[in-house]
């Protein structure tokens, strides 16, 4: 999205209700700083996320796509995040092999008790994406306003 | 050239049907050219006799036409498997989609099949195609007679087959083979050292070519749910035509990545292809991260076994090591 001439990427972070969604509360109630174009969307577990909400994402309009989810070995559902783990490194793996930048795409666990870990992230993976530039490779032209 | 006979096959099906063992046998039978092999349900010794194909285009795998056929009645259905089609059939087995007491498989030797479009490629107007002295008789209408190699028709997933060895049959005609240590990697290896703009393109001039006609996710013995995906008129790519570049990438991750996992690779998705597209090589980049990220596993080995997909250990990696590995992984 350009804004003022200036690009702001749009980030799409799906963020599991129980440690994530969690952490960004706390980092809001902490008054730390992270960009504004990361939308939140929250799941109930971060194996919620099926590769076709990724690919959605992507074909909505988004520039970058961050699943964030309790720390290994933490799970509220004590074994969701193992699965995520394995789906997420075979669907990154193949879009790297599609030829679509690897830095668009991220995992990260984040605890409810992680507000800096959760705004630093952000500012770090926006940072990656605005330097990649507008998402063209899996970008859905109808989809474009 | 296959070595097991034609005659063979039909002897032991018509034995099958009289000894009142299966009341009806899949098979192959000619199609509009000796090329197009289709399949076909025989229940008789005349039509056996009169319509039953065994050559080196009976590519067709019969495992997932168990699903529909094993339901239709009582008594039991006898099938005709290649090395590769057993693995499909172990696969359906352990994801309870067929009853085995209602199937009788007949495990039948393979010495590979031939790729139509290879020969189309080589000859023009084909009125016939045979076998000479283990080579490709191709009659043509323009050209008169063509030979051909056998080696350089074979089929792409023939070149680098798996296994020779049958993993699940009732009884099995002929020899039983070995798994074999192919190449069938080497093909991704080097799209994985390609950069990443050169990836793209590849792929993007591959898939482009798609015109969603679904006969990849048809064929494949993997793809058995009731009620599919791209069926659902929300899923945004079940329009026939391609309106955007975006819809075949869809289309074609979350093919691959449906049966992650479950993909034998018995290649019948780029065999059915229209369009020649080199499916294959998505889902044998699945197999290959798999083999490399969770230690070696083949769909199919042997009934029952879980999916890396569905399990987990506490020390797996993590997504962006994975990506961070590229195609060093093996």
């Amino acid at each position: 999205m350009q804004v003022n001439g200036e690009f702001k990427p749009l980030i799409v972070a799906f963020c599991c209700n129980w440690c994530s969604y969690a952490g960004a509360d706390l980092a809001g109630n902490n008054r730390l700083n992270y960009p504004a174009e990361v939308k939140i969307i929250r799941v109930p577990c971060s194996c919620r996320v099926n590769p076709m909400f990724i690919l959605r994402a992507f074909q909505r309009g988004a520039d970058g796509v961050i699943l964030c989810g309790c720390h290994p070995g933490d799970c509220h559902y004590t074994s969701g995040n193992y699965y995520t783990r394995r789906r997420m490194a075979l669907l990154f793996s193949m879009l790297d092999y599609l030829g679509i930048e690897k830095e668009r795409t991220r995992v990260e666990w984040v605890s409810a008790a992680e507000g800096a870990k959760f705004a630093a992230t952000m500012n770090d993976f926006v940072e990656k994406v605005t330097a990649l530039g507008e998402n063209k490779r899996l970008e859905d032209l109808r989809c474009k306003k | 050239m296959q070595e097991i006979k034609r005659e063979d096959l039909i002897a032991k099906a018509a034995q099958l049907l009289a000894d009142g063992t299966v009341d009806r046998v899949i098979g192959w039978k000619k199609g509009e050219f000796d090329y197009d092999v289709t399949p076909a349900v025989f229940t008789s010794k005349e039509e056996l006799e009169n319509e039953f194909v065994w050559n080196d285009f009976c590519g067709a795998n019969f495992s997932k036409y168990l699903r529909k056929e094993a339901e239709k009645t009582e008594s039991k259905a006898a099938v005709f498997l290649k090395p590769c089609d057993t693995y499909s059939f172990n696969q359906l087995l352990t994801e309870h989609k067929f009853d085995r007491e209602k199937v009788y498989a007949v495990g039948v030797p393979c010495n590979g099949m031939l790729d139509d479009s290879k020969i189309k490629a080589a000859a023009n107007g084909i009125s016939s195609v045979s076998e000479e002295n283990g080579k490709v008789a191709v009659e043509t209408l323009y050209d008169g007679k063509i030979t051909l190699e056998r080696n350089e028709m074979l089929a792409e997933r023939c070149v680098n087959c798996k296994s020779k060895k049958h993993v699940a049959y009732d009884e099995l005609l002929g020899e039983d083979g070995e798994v074999l240590d192919s190449a069938r990697f080497d093909e991704v290896a080097k799209i994985e050292a390609m950069s990443a703009d050169e990836r793209f393109a590849f792929w993007q001039n591959e898939l482009s070519r798609c015109i969603r006609c679904n006969a990849c996710r048809n064929i494949c013995p993997a793809c058995t749910c009731e009620k599919c995906v791209f069926d659902n008129p929300d899923s945004g790519v079940e329009n026939k035509a391609i309106a955007d570049s975006f819809e075949e990438k869809m289309f074609h991750i979350i093919r691959a990545f449906h049966v992650v996992g479950r993909c034998t690779d018995c290649g019948e998705c780029s065999r059915v292809c229209p369009q020649n597209i080199p499916l294959h090589l998505l889902n044998r980049k699945f197999i290959k991260d798999i083999n490399g990220f969770y230690g070696d596993y083949q769909a199919g080995a042997e009934a029952g076994s879980r999916a890396p997909i569905v399990d987990f250990t506490k020390e797996d990696l993590e997504p962006g090591e994975a990506v961070e590995r590229g195609g060093e992984n093996a």
